[in-house]
């Protein structure tokens, strides 16, 4: 962990790229209160993984996450980086080998977006060549143009736009640990999807070990790989994976904090590919009208799929369609919606309440119907036992 | 009136009728204008030494009032006292002291300019928004480089107005100089203060200084702060 | 200058002397120095200050008032008091006196010109200030446009403006000292015509002056604070509003 490393002028830096945390018994008491911020606060984060520390405003989340690197001083107990305690170190140069992104994320106005992410680099020594491509690459990293981007200033830039730069300021240095307070809170709804997506994919990448505070506990099950919940006064509650907390609450409080519709919220977890599907009773134009009853017959899904001859489905067939001898391409209505496998719960319930559709296609990558998707199945799989549900970060 | 008179040098007037009947005389103002040069370079020296003097004793004394807030009250204070003092009060105040000549007049101008510099400067520096302090220390930062890399680069659009309300104001009572023995454009308005040729000139090489440097400080601080300038995104 | 012998301190000894105790005139011919002499020389020095002041207020305060109130004109009115620091007080007095010659008036006119830029500035300003969404608020209840100046708008504009007022003052003050120049005598009488009243009555005007310059600063700075409503007061940086000079923020408003 020699900072020295990342200041050579070449060559990838030789420590992990991804650190382990330790919060061991951390303690932060103010002086005159008598009760602690943070209570003894004990849970380890594995490299490169997302830890979110979630509670109700208050409950000290920001508070541990700022002892973390020292902008909070440590009461008691201890937090380790590596194994190395976060006390043993100087405050400044602990926090150059974390990334550090806030709400309010706090660009310096007076420099461009180029030499804000070049802020840390530039005290470390970097030449100038390197941090030209560094910032390149990290503004790339975030989908921003670094042609277009890097000699603006922030006040020149929207909202996500900013929120993108200050994250690429927080990896500029490849740091091990990151640590980001409700980085996207100051975000409007939409945009705030897309850069949870966005960090998600980047993660994906680059595995950092994050710290990640937020309010939202959507935004906990959706971000983390393990996600703490905090009670007011610091004290943990259930640290634990996202499914874990959804289907075992450690107590009232959890239950409570993580919403009466969390069965609902689990929806989020599974994929259509996770459930089974009813098996779909494809007819095409042109076929024996008894061959197509008896498909029916043996599905159950009330009405048959008409399909194409790469069994993409068209519509769903009318009645009337099945009188004659040949099954003829007479809809009662269409194909709509159209799942596909990687679609997660959730988000085919609500394209079927869309579409007010009880039954929807379920399509593989060729765009193959391989089964049906009915509101039945989501009803079940609702109560089904936990068992088979993966976990979070498997899901996504 | 007599007193008045006794006090003004007679200049050597012409027989040009223009001067005669105290007018506004453009062919006795190109003839005599050396006389205004030397008056001048001593107007600009005694501006820009007190400015550059004040600018260094208040910026130190803001810089260190900013981390220890307790100070601020006293400095002001003190500051406000000497602001608030007549300058030319203060030459007569600093003879016993320090004697006629350029040295007093300095000192009396420096003492005008701590408040307003010492005041412009704390108030930068407190407008820095709370947020970029803290990304600052997040990212590692030490106190040293997070003053001198980002607090004061923000503080500068008002450090450098108080530096041209400053600079503006000493000229002014720069004019009143030579009341303590240092020469400057007041000697010539004093000299012939009936004199209107006289008096437009050389109150209006006063102005016009001012006003350069004004425009000066104006150019340099829209040459170091490009941030300020750029078009908020919509 | 010959100092007399004795050092700094014994000059302002003599100084202080001067103030208290008659003597001759080292002109000879005349009693000079004394209290009454003090306040023969002080209140010509606070009528031609307070006539001034009484002018530039009655002309710069309502119209600071009202184009800070109809929005216009800020320009000129921010722009007037760097213009106004910009002119050195001695050479607008010369300028009246080659001009329009000496006397009370004129050089009255010529202090009112001193005094008007502060205070117009800091009245626009005092006014621009003022929260919009109060503003609006008095409208919304059926307030006239002068009934928000004088109910609303004035009353949270009075600190600034009174800030105004105070640097104003101050400078009168101070510029009245050099009176004598224009024919009025003042309290700059001794500072001018030395071989009348001799060092230590130039010393002691000199203190004099000071001191009545600090007065000046200090009356009206308890003014301003008695003016503003305990609201403000308790505003962050409220003790900047003690010496509030209102600077015109040259970023925001003036067109630069």
């Amino acid at each position: 962990m020699n900072i020295s490393d990342s200041a050579q002028p070449s060559g990838p830096s030789p420590r992990p790229s991804a650190a382990t945390l330790e919060f061991r018994k951390a303690t932060k008491l103010y002086p005159g209160q008598t009760e602690p911020a943070v209570k003894q606060l004990s849970l380890t984060v594995p490299a490169g993984e997302i830890c979110v520390l979630v509670g109700p405003s208050g409950c000290g989340k920001t508070t541990a996450m700022r002892m973390v690197n020292r902008m909070i001083d440590i009461t008691d107990g201890d937090i380790l980086l590596d194994g190395q305690s976060v006390r043993e170190r100087r405050p400044a140069e602990l926090r150059r080998d974390i990334g550090y992104a806030i709400q309010q994320i706090g660009l310096f106005p007076h420099l461009s977006v180029a030499d804000n992410i070049a802020t840390v680099p530039r005290l470390l020594g970097w030449d100038r060549a390197r941090m030209r491509a560094r910032v390149d690459e990290l503004l790339e990293l975030v989908s921003l143009d670094p042609h277009d981007t890097r000699d603006r200033y922030p006040t020149q830039l929207s909202g996500g736009q900013r929120q993108r730069v200050g994250v690429a300021r927080a990896l500029a240095v490849d740091p091990p640990l990151m640590l980001m307070d409700e980085p996207f809170g100051a975000i409007d709804p939409i945009n705030r999807e897309r850069l949870q997506n966005e960090f998600l994919r980047l993660q994906r990448e680059i595995r950092k070990t994050v710290v990640f505070v937020t309010h939202d506990i959507d935004e906990a099950i959706k971000m983390g790989d393990h996600i703490a919940i905090l009670q007011k006064g610091g004290k943990l509650a259930q640290y634990a994976p996202p499914a874990e907390l959804l289907m075992a609450p450690a107590n009232r409080f959890v239950e409570d904090f993580v919403g009466a519709d969390r069965a609902l919220k689990r929806l989020a977890l599974q994929r259509v590919r996770d459930v089974d599907l009813w098996k779909a009773p494809l007819v095409r134009t042109g076929e024996p009208v008894a061959e197509a009853r008896a498909k029916l017959a043996d599905s159950e899904v009330p009405y048959p799929l008409l399909v194409d001859d790469q069994r993409r489905p068209v519509g769903w067939l009318s009645e009337r369609a099945l009188l004659g001898e040949r099954v003829t391409d007479e809809l009662r209505s269409r194909a709509d919606p159209v799942l596909e496998m990687e679609d997660v719960l959730r988000d085919a319930l609500s394209d079927l309440l869309a579409e007010e559709a009880q039954y929807g296609p379920v399509v593989d990558e060729r765009g193959a119907v391989a089964g049906v998707l009915s509101i039945e199945i989501l009803s079940h799989a609702l109560k089904t036992d936990p068992d088979e549900v993966p976990s979070g970060a498997d899901a996504l | 009136m007599s007193a008045l008179l006794a006090q003004v040098e007679i200049r050597e007037r012409t027989q040009d009728t223009c001067v005669s009947d105290n007018g506004f005389c453009p062919g006795w103002i190109v003839d005599n204008f050396d006389r205004y040069v030397d008056p001048f370079v001593q107007h600009v020296l005694l501006t820009v030494v007190a400015v550059a003097i004040g600018f260094v004793i208040a910026f130190s004394l803001a810089l260190i009032a900013y981390r220890r807030r307790w100070l601020i009250n006293p400095i002001t204070q003190v500051t406000g006292v000497l602001y608030t003092i007549p300058s030319i009060a203060a030459f007569f105040l600093l003879l016993p002291l320090t004697g006629r000549g350029f040295l007093t007049a300095i000192i009396a101008l420096v003492a005008y300019v701590l408040l307003i510099i010492f005041r412009n400067v704390l108030t930068g520096l407190d407008n820095v928004p709370e947020e970029t302090k803290d990304a600052g220390r997040g990212m590692g930062l030490t106190d040293r480089q997070l003053l001198w890399r980002v607090e004061v680069p923000l503080a500068l659009p008002e450090i450098m107005a108080g530096l041209r309300i400053a600079v503006t104001t000493t000229v002014g009572l720069a004019t009143l100089a030579f009341f303590a023995g240092a020469g400057g454009l007041g000697k010539e308005i004093f000299a012939d203060i009936v004199f209107k040729s006289n008096v437009v000139v050389a109150g209006g090489l006063a102005v016009a200084l001012a006003a350069l440097l004004d425009g000066a400080i104006l150019l340099a601080q829209r040459a170091i702060t490009p941030w300020t300038r750029a078009v908020a995104a919509r | 200058m010959d100092e007399s012998g004795g050092g700094p301190m014994n000059d302002f000894f003599d100084a202080i002397d001067f103030i208290f105790s008659e003597r001759e005139s080292p002109a000879g011919g005349s009693q000079v120095g004394g209290l009454g002499e003090i306040w023969e020389l002080m209140w010509p020095h606070l009528q031609l200050s307070g006539a001034a002041m009484a002018i530039a207020c009655a002309f710069a305060i309502p119209v600071g008032l009202w184009l800070g109130h109809v929005g216009k004109g800020g320009f000129l009115a921010i722009n007037a008091s760097n213009v106004g620091r910009a002119v050195p007080s001695l050479a607008l007095i010369a300028f009246f006196v080659a001009y329009l010659g000496t006397g009370f008036a004129n050089l009255t006119l010529a202090l009112v010109l001193l005094a008007i830029p502060p205070i117009l500035t800091n009245a626009y300003t005092g006014v621009r200030q003022v929260d919009r969404e109060t503003v609006d608020a008095a409208r919304g209840m059926g307030m006239t446009g002068s009934q928000v100046v004088r109910r609303v708008e004035l009353p949270l504009a009075l600190p600034l403006i009174f800030g105004g007022i105070r640097i104003s003052a101050v400078n009168v003050v101070a510029t009245a000292t050099i009176a004598p120049l224009a024919g009025v005598t003042t309290l700059g009488d001794p500072i001018i015509n030395v071989n009348t009243y001799g060092d230590e009555g130039r010393l002691a005007a000199a203190l004099v002056v000071a001191l009545l310059a600090v007065v000046t600063e200090l009356v009206l700075g308890a003014v301003q604070r008695a003016v503003t409503p305990q609201g403000l007061k308790l505003e962050a940086g409220g003790r900047w509003r003690r010496l509030a000079f209102a600077m015109p923020n040259n970023r925001r408003e003036a067109p630069t």
